[in-house]
């Protein structure tokens, strides 16, 4: 795993690589034979021009400029000439940039009370004794289970009732503690030797101290997880902003999108630019964390 | 860090209670962050009166979220479902009026078949295809890691951002149909047509999904023992083979989790729908779902949310149905 997740590029230009053959073995140490390599990466390929190549098809047509045509068939897969024309338009005809940022309050938002949130309450849920502690945990579990896109009317009405609706707090508020994410918590605390809090608790640290300075420091990796699905979450959602943001200056990068797209929906490079502008960042930002996501996949695998 | 020597007898104490005072003495270990050294005893009585409260203070920022916004709903929509209510009318009882108006509202049962059009649809796709990609990506040759991330992009990108791509790509005039024109297929209307129009939708779908179940399998094919596959092949297995043999029984469990998370959420689609057919649901309203009808009958000014609870509920039986239908579908097999 170590030795292959260095590897950042594609593996067309690992020729050297290929050539050392006796450094690719399977899991069982053999050799791999060359055809058969060979035809896992020609799989491989094909399935990543069929994941990959619908976003770069999508780049491609936001740096058309208007004089190029974009309906051509066969397919020009590359801009003739590449510009950025389509990114200044969309800035013109709707305020992305002030979407994105509500998009990033939300999403930070979400990261922070998620976190914050899950970690206390999956520690109450793990480590603490006392009455209600399988009520609590029995709430989380059903709360898990609620299929959210049918709640969504009440879920309005409430923040109607709060005052919240068509506000970026009322987009962050239902999902702002997942009961997910507090199990995903407790079960990282669950995990945990007891006998380091109790050598605390001897000492006389309290509970706020054995939390902050024993526990959470030993569960940094399922805290980054909860974060990153969180951030991801808010900043992709979609039903719920659709229901609860009616003012056009509070909409988030999503219902923007979907409101250019419903405006403007003939003017494919104009769409095509904004749908680069909400996907380029988490890409990015997925490309950085990815190490995270894949950490104990494998785990089955000899090192190597 | 404390140490957790000379702690042994006080295991078995619970920290509600005060630890014997033979358990406290030299477990003190020096350089445990600055706090409770020369204190123990004070610090002891500190604990207790925090005890009883402070699980709760942790516990009640979570419980207070998932209670007003999560469980309040659901049981404000099961309540409304028998009401008349609006938007800006509280409304009253109506008993079971709602859902005889479902049973014949046209909407709603072609909501309910395309909704469940889409689980059959989408669900032995999520199931097959994501565990032969995890089999293409578990061995660790070079480049593997940048493979697998690639893979995920779709799912790490916004629903709203996938759905536009491939509006764009299956349009009349876009990528599809011209390299169709150019292989001399000619070019088809795939958002045009209300059935190719939910098709394209469920390819969507599955599209996206694959990075997402590729990990659960992942996760599980690497507790596949390795001696199994050694033991099928010394007798002369050959891949298709093993792959029936060895690799599906052993997981066969995580494939009925796959099955009932990808069903669940093919019964709720909506974004897909939405953006590809447009709000109305395409031509006539032909492509509506389920979840779409909720929307549009619950939202805005005159919205009935007494009647869109009602149309929840159904989606809420339903989904607790699949559910089980899939876990029993695990029990049989077992026997």
């Amino acid at each position: 795993m170590s030795a292959a997740e260095k590897v950042r590029e594609v593996p067309a230009g690992s020729e050297a690589r290929r050539r050392r053959r006796g450094r690719v073995t399977d899991e069982n140490g053999k050799r791999v034979r060359v055809w058969e390599l060979a035809l896992r990466y020609a799989l491989l390929l094909a399935v990543l021009a069929l994941t990959v190549g619908p976003f770069l098809w999508q780049l491609s047509t936001s740096l058309k400029g208007p004089t190029e045509d974009i309906f051509s068939s066969p397919p020009k897969f590359l801009p003739g000439d590449p510009t950025l024309h389509n990114y200044d338009r969309v800035a013109q005809t709707i305020p992305v940039w002030d979407y994105a940022l509500n998009s990033l309050k939300v999403a930070t938002a979400n990261v922070v009370t998620n976190c914050v949130g899950a970690a206390l309450a999956g520690y109450a849920l793990a480590r603490l004794r006392y009455r209600g502690r399988k009520v609590a945990t029995l709430v989380f579990i059903l709360a898990m289970l609620v299929p959210v896109e049918g709640i969504i009317i009440a879920q309005f009405t409430t923040m109607r009732e709060l005052g919240l609706n068509n506000t970026l707090i009322g987009v962050v508020l239902p999902g702002c503690i997942g009961a997910m994410n507090v199990l995903l918590m407790r079960n990282a605390f669950l995990n945990l030797p007891y006998e380091i809090e109790e050598a605390a608790f001897v000492d006389g640290a309290n509970t706020w101290q054995r939390f902050l300075r024993i526990a959470l420091p030993s569960v940094k990796g399922t805290l980054a997880v909860v974060a990153i699905f969180a951030f991801m979450g808010a900043w992709d959602d979609f039903l719920w902003p659709l229901i609860v943001l009616s003012d056009t200056d509070k909409f988030t990068l999503t219902i923007g999108l979907n409101y250019l797209h419903g405006t403007f929906a003939n003017d494919e490079r104009l769409v095509a630019a904004g749908t680069i502008i909400a996907v380029a960042p988490l890409i990015a930002l997925f490309a950085c964390l990815q190490r995270y996501f894949f950490r104990g996949v494998g785990e089955g695998a000899v090192k190597g | 860090m404390a140490s957790s020597s000379g702690t042994a007898s006080s295991r078995t104490a619970s920290p509600g209670k005060v630890p014997t005072g033979g358990a406290s003495v030299g477990s003190a270990s020096p350089g445990d962050g600055g706090d409770g050294d020369g204190r123990p005893a004070g610090a002891v009585a500190r604990v207790r009166r925090q005890l009883p409260t402070s699980p709760w203070l942790f516990a009640a920022p979570g419980l207070l979220v998932v209670g007003i916004f999560i469980l309040y709903p659901f049981v404000s929509t099961v309540v409304n479902a028998f009401t008349d209510r609006r938007t800006l009318i509280p409304g009253e009882f109506v008993g079971l009026a709602n859902f005889r108006e479902l049973l014949h509202d046209e909407m709603f049962w072609i909501g309910l078949r395309n909704s469940t059009l889409y689980v059959l649809g989408v669900v032995p796709a999520l199931v097959l295809l994501p565990l032969l990609l995890a089999l293409l990506v578990q061995k660790n040759i070079p480049g593997i890691a940048f493979f697998r991330s690639a893979f995920y992009t779709p799912v790490v990108a916004s629903i709203v951002v996938v759905g536009l791509i491939w509006v764009w790509l299956l349009d009349e005039r876009g990528l599809v149909n011209s390299l169709l024109e150019a292989i001399g297929v000619g070019r088809i209307g795939f958002l045009s047509d209300q059935w190719l129009l939910l098709l394209s939708a469920m390819t969507v779908t599955v599209w996206k999904g694959l990075g997402y179940y590729m990990i659960i399998y992942l996760a599980a094919l690497a507790n596949v023992p390795r001696e199994l596959h050694e033991a099928a092949a010394v007798d002369g297995a050959g891949a298709v083979r093993r792959f029936l043999t060895v690799t599906v029984p052993a997981v066969r469990s995580t494939m009925v989790l796959v099955g009932a998370l990808s069903s669940v959420a093919a019964f709720k689609v909506f974004s897909e729908v939405y953006l590809m057919a447009g709000p109305g649901g395409g031509p006539a309203g032909e492509d509506t779902t389920l979840v779409m009808l909720v929307q549009r009958t619950g939202t805005g000014l005159t919205g009935r949310v007494g009647y869109a609870s009602a149309i929840s509920v159904v989606v809420f039986v339903v989904t607790v149905a699949l559910m089980l239908l899939v876990l029993r579908a695990d029990r049989k097999e077992d026997a």
